[in-house]
């Protein structure tokens, strides 16, 4: 155990999607969740989530609620991330079969695929190793994108069972296809959690 | 990739993968659509899902007789438009048009007194399919029903294609007020409570524990400007669906911009005013005392 540290302050970004999840993981692992809404809601942030919800929505509310460069620029100036499904497409700097113009913040050097898995009958729920962590994860796939290039720098954190990789890390930028919010296992919350400085 | 070819080591259509579909749209706007046109106006205007049917239900009010599930050629134009989730209406208790949607690959099934019904004793046994399904409620006893039978989302009904809030206004209280009041009951009264509701106490015990329901719960059924949005959302919704309100509007695409944002920032009148400003005009509307015993498609569900 390292000396006791104020508990980090992570901000979730609150425009649409699972937020209350997300915030109920990160309590669980002893951060601070800060719904972020507007530019101001980022000064003092060890870091920020971006959840799970539908990314061309939460792209078009980054547009208009002014919030789009004020992150792409704390990203790009370390602030770390993590993005769950909708949350790894904006993470990503490649959408490949996006709407045209859907913004995303970037920071992954990464192609992802949305809704690669089909639509909503095809998602599921799986048992996948996750590097860093001794027990495998349950992880829910729901209209789940995955990444079909990586960059060089890219980690690869787990891979689903057809072999595509759906847990990356680049940096300080964590993401998963996948929704651990939603299961109450805060595991990968901590993982990244832990990350902060 | 089907349920047929899935890996082994994986399971789909359980209750944690459909509820948890539902609790992707939270803070969005669900928008009927009824050709690729409009989809592709909700999509842009950044709605989270869109309900593929053949008429809003202010023209199903006009027009009259049986409505019905609409024809899967229009739910597949509107599926290859848009990237969004994609819904679809069956009749109450009408289990092949619900086996139907599933097959076409909607992404979720509303069971919806809209349509008109099937069956006026029971509704779908939801639980035998993949697709998660969404139903109305204007009570707490008929949404616990609902999500005992499977429903993985409900919506309070308000009455649709009206344009009148009010209906959706009564319903959300009164679900809302309903949780409320369980969440203080002894073990006791909570088994009271059940029977009252006719809803399973196990249901009704989870729900007390939480203090909301254990789906989402959007409003639905005459919800037509930004204002209304936002105050769905004040009043404590996780989301709203937009019938008739939009593409019975003056300027759709400027109207389905302005309830996204309203309802993303619901608590900020600022903008609500900014989003309210210029709309051209509202749908007409019907107030909703206005209509008879035998207009209101709130009362269809049991």
């Amino acid at each position: 155990m390292t000396a006791p540290r104020a508990a980090r302050r992570v901000g979730v970004l609150a425009l649409q999607g699972d937020v209350r999840e997300h915030s109920a993981a990160l309590t669980q692992v002893g951060a601070v969740p800060v719904p972020v809404r507007r530019e101001q809601d980022l000064a003092g942030l060890d870091g920020i989530v971006v959840p799970g919800g539908e990314s061309t929505t939460i792209g078009r509310l980054l547009t208009v609620f002014d919030l789009l460069e004020p992150l792409r620029e704390a990203l790009r100036g370390g602030l770390p991330a993590y993005g769950s499904c909708a949350g790894m497409i904006l993470l990503a700097d490649e959408v490949v079969d996006g709407t045209p113009g859907q913004p995303t913040l970037g920071g992954l050097d990464v192609s992802v695929r949305r809704n690669a898995f089909g639509r909503q009958v095809d998602s599921f729920e799986a048992e996948l190793d996750l590097v860093g962590l001794p027990e495998p994860v349950h992880a829910v796939f729901i209209r789940a994108p995955w990444i079909e290039r990586l960059g060089e720098g890219v980690q690869v954190l787990a891979r689903e069972p057809g072999g595509h990789p759906v847990a990356i890390r680049q940096g300080a930028l964590l993401a998963t296809s996948f929704h651990p919010e939603l299961t109450g296992d805060a595991r990968v919350h901590e993982l990244f959690v832990k990350g902060l400085h | 990739m089907s349920a047929d070819n899935a890996p082994a080591s994986t399971v789909q259509g359980t209750d944690r993968v459909k509820r948890g579909m539902a609790e992707m749209l939270k803070g969005g706007v669900i928008m009927d659509v009824v050709t690729p046109e409009q989809a592709r106006i909700a999509e842009d205007a950044g709605a989270v899902a869109v309900m593929a049917l053949e008429r809003v239900p202010a023209d199903i009010r006009r027009d009259g007789g049986v409505a019905r599930m609409s024809d899967p050629d229009m739910i597949d134009g509107i599926q290859a438009e848009v990237s969004i989730p994609v819904m679809a209406k069956a009749r109450i208790g009408h289990f092949v048009e619900a086996q139907v949607l599933q097959a076409i690959g909607v992404d979720y099934v509303d069971e919806s007194e809209v349509l008109t019904p099937a069956d006026y004793a029971h509704h779908i046994d939801k639980r035998r399919f993949t697709v998660p399904f969404v139903c109305g409620a204007t009570n707490l006893g008929e949404a616990l029903r609902r999500i005992s039978e499977g429903a993985a989302m409900i919506r309070s009904k308000g009455e649709a294609g009206t344009g009148d809030v009010s209906q959706a206004t009564t319903h959300i209280r009164t679900i809302l007020g309903e949780i409320k009041r369980l969440t203080v009951m002894d073990e006791t009264e909570l088994y009271e409570a059940a029977k009252l509701m006719s809803a399973p106490i196990d249901l009704v015990r989870e729900t007390a524990e939480l203090g909301r329901l254990p789906v989402v719960l959007f409003t639905a059924g005459g919800v037509a400007t930004p204002a209304d949005a936002a105050m769905m959302m004040q009043l404590g919704a996780d989301g709203v669906f937009i019938g008739s309100g939009i593409f019975k509007s003056g300027d759709p695409a400027q109207r389905a911009r302005a309830c996204v944002e309203a309802t993303a920032s619901f608590q900020d009148a600022e903008r609500i005013a900014k989003v309210s400003r210029g709309l051209g005009e509202a749908m007409v509307g019907i107030a909703a005392d206005k209509l008879g015993a035998g207009d209101l498609l709130a009362t269809r569900g049991w």
